[in-house]
């Protein structure tokens, strides 16, 4: 290693919660490993330490829910070779996404005394709306194992191994009883993608979409089961209103529901 | 007359985003501001409206680092709103995930964000080249702490599995005692860690603060008690907002807590520890003294011995509830909403957070109030600086950031949580 450069990777942060970033350091058996490979150029979490970029690899957590972040965001892709966003604020808007379901300056208003200094956008969005991005990776929060995967896919110029099928295939393999067919109990499982091992049926609950919508979800089926276990409008909407809510499957069917 | 700005414009190894800024004019200091520019992400708004058992799981998002207390306060709170409690094992059984975080948040503070302070690093990973088996202690222990939380919740963060009124599903016996061996390692190694971190050099800076924690009539505290100081408050926590207030300042998107018509206090670790030194088991009370603790310690940087000593508090506590764990009957209390109001307090690993909520009968939140532990300390961060600078003028710049910066992170803040609120940085020029 010593005659070539060790690739760079940074960290960035946007509206989040932090616990995507900190799945890097959670990765605590494979922590010092990543960093023999490459240089953590830019991780503020982590280190004081900043090296200029630009960079080979820069994570981006969080939505974009300011001006300032709606320039910034555009600063970090002409600095980074390859923009991985992860977390469902990256890749959907995440939870504070439910704003976008009504007027922000409600929220606002409801609360202050001087709504015209809020300076905050309308929508969190999510960072894709804003620039190109190499990978999406979901969950909230991540699979660490997949962020290493993501990092080793493009450390060696390959495309990441992640999985686009449902939480279904994952729970099933884990040989689960379905929550919902032997239980009643509503589960998102069927149009959630795959990734955190179906925890929430191995735990006896419903899943509640961490990941997202799958590839072509039938939202519309699931629904349809949802109303058939006697779920009220209002509990379907919020079934789809999650982490993932402005998601485009899970916006539109909320909004079927809410009508 | 000489003036000089201390400025860092984005504070590292911090959760979230903050700066700090220090201007002094002729051996004064001017101004000293913990500036939060996090952007404002309107928890409490969408709160309203959603159903009384999501709140565990959407205000966890408040924060990646202390999910279990944000699940804690909620469930609590809301538990309190509908006139039910959780008792006996399943009670034991919170507080043994709250012991998982505490390993996971404190090993993550001591060993990787605030230790290279006092060593003179900029990383835990720089840090790793020159102490590799300090720095692996460090990792391992930090595992254990989220292999205790992966057990019990599901995953490490964000956990699944605990909900108002207990959990969805109750580990087995053995799937428990499988954690004796490691936290019997994990004990020792923060016995150790105590010792390691005693021996740093310490700033000689010193301030009489009031402490604020809970403080339980028979245990150290996680979930439950009155709210006490130092300095004379004792309550219970349905009158938290009697007792402090959050005030709007120009330089953050978070609000600030104070004592109503008092001051700024500190809560956290050093608070934790002041109030409830007696009860801490006698090995931690050992390991502490053996450091050269008093029974209160009021110098900020001397705080990761007291993470430290919780370290060690917290691996002999899940070792205890493990020892005593029988499976419940059932994994949680029915809960059926009503119409009220709730409230709702635990310590997270930086401090108190505090929830209180009004639901109605069909379990809706109508109103949500969430104050967290950093917005509580952003007052004593601000004095601490101040103090500290005019005291360190003689210093050099470079030096005095380096330590100003360390000033703040003395308090392991949460940026991410301090600013979930519905404000936003005001710039009148």
């Amino acid at each position: 290693m010593a005659s070539k450069k060790k690739p760079t990777l940074a960290v960035w942060k946007f509206a989040s919660c932090d616990g995507c970033q900190l799945s890097l350091l959670d990765c605590e058996d494979e922590l010092l490993a990543v960093a023999d490979v490459v240089q953590i150029a830019n991780f503020p979490e982590a280190s004081r330490a900043v090296k200029r970029g630009p960079y080979d690899i820069s994570l981006v957590e969080g939505s974009i829910t300011t001006p300032h972040d709606a320039e910034r965001i555009h600063k970090i892709r002409r600095m980074s070779k390859t923009l991985v966003v992860i977390g469902a604020c990256a890749t959907a808007g995440g939870i504070q996404a439910l704003r976008n379901f009504t007027d922000v300056r409600r929220y606002v208003s409801a609360v202050y005394a001087h709504p015209e200094y809020i300076e905050t956008l309308n929508k969190s969005t999510p960072i894709a709306d804003h620039v190109f991005v190499d990978f999406e990776l979901r969950g909230c929060p991540i699979n660490k194992y997949h962020l290493i995967e993501v990092i080793n896919a493009y450390l060696n110029g390959r495309k990441p191994n992640i999985p686009s099928y449902s939480v279904c295939m994952e729970c099933k393999r884990k040989g689960n009883v379905c929550v919902m067919v032997a239980t009643g109990v509503p589960c998102l499982g069927p149009v959630t993608q795959a990734g955190c091992g179906a925890i929430c049926p191995s735990f006896n609950r419903g899943c509640y979409s961490c990941f997202g919508p799958k590839e072509t979800p039938n939202t519309e089926a699931l629904a349809g089961w949802l109303h058939a276990l006697d779920q009220r409008p209002d509990e379907i909407v919020r079934a789809f209103r999650g982490f993932n809510a402005y998601a485009e499957p899970f916006r539109k069917q909320s909004e079927a529901y809410e009508k | 007359m000489k003036s000089k700005t201390i400025k860092v414009d984005y504070l590292a190894r911090v959760e979230g985003e903050g700066k700090l800024l220090v201007k002094i004019k002729d051996s004064r200091v001017t101004e000293a501001q913990l500036a939060i520019f996090e952007p404002p992400r309107f928890f409490e708004a969408f709160m309203r409206g959603r159903h009384f058992m999501e709140a565990p799981d959407i205000t966890a998002r408040i924060c990646g680092i202390c999910p279990v207390a944000y699940q804690m306060s909620s469930s609590y709170a809301m538990e309190d709103a509908c006139g039910a409690t959780v008792g006996g094992q399943l009670r034991a059984l919170r507080r043994l995930i709250y012991c998982g975080e505490y390993i996971e948040s404190h090993a993550l503070h001591v060993y990787m964000l605030h230790a290279p302070d006092f060593l003179g690093y900029e990383d835990a990973i720089q840090m790793a080249r020159d102490h590799g088996d300090t720095v692996k202690q460090g990792l391992k222990l930090k595992k254990i702490g989220n292999d205790l939380m992966i057990a019990l919740g599901g995953r490490e963060i964000h956990p699944i599995n605990t909900r108002v009124g207990g959990f969805y599903k109750a580990p087995s016996k053995k799937d428990l005692q499988a954690f004796i061996d490691p936290l019997t390692w994990a004990l020792e190694a923060s016995l150790a860690t105590v010792k390691w971190v005693a021996g740093f050099s310490f700033p000689d800076f010193e301030r009489d603060y009031e402490f604020v924690s809970l403080r339980h009539p028979d245990e150290y505290p996680f979930t439950e008690g009155n709210v006490v100081s130092n300095k004379g408050i004792d309550i219970p926590i349905n009158r938290f907002l009697d007792t402090f207030e959050e005030i709007h300042v120009e330089h953050s998107t978070s609000l600030q807590a104070r004592v109503i018509e008092r001051d700024d206090y500190l809560a956290g670790p050093m608070a934790r520890y002041a109030n409830n030194f007696d009860l801490l088991p006698k090995v931690a009370q050992d390991a502490a003294r053996e450091a050269g603790l008093s029974r209160v310690c009021r110098n900020p940087f001397q705080s990761i011995i007291v993470r430290a000593v919780e370290l060690v508090f917290a691996c002999h506590e899940a070792l205890r509830i493990i020892e005593q764990y029988e499976p419940p009957d059932t994994p949680f209390v029915p809960i059926e909403p009503r119409a009220g109001v709730g409230h709702g307090c635990s310590e997270a690993p930086r401090g108190l957070l505090y929830h209180r909520y009004r639901i109605n009968d069909d379990g809706i939140i109508q109103d949500a109030r969430i104050i967290p532990p950093t917005s509580q300390n952003q007052r004593a961060i601000e004095e601490d600086l101040r103090l500290f600078v005019e005291k360190n003028l003689h210093l050099s710049t470079e030096k005095l950031t380096w330590q100003c910066e360390q000033a703040v992170r003395n308090y392991d803040p949460c940026i991410s949580c301090s600013c979930h609120f519905l404000d936003l940085k005001i710039v009148r020029e």
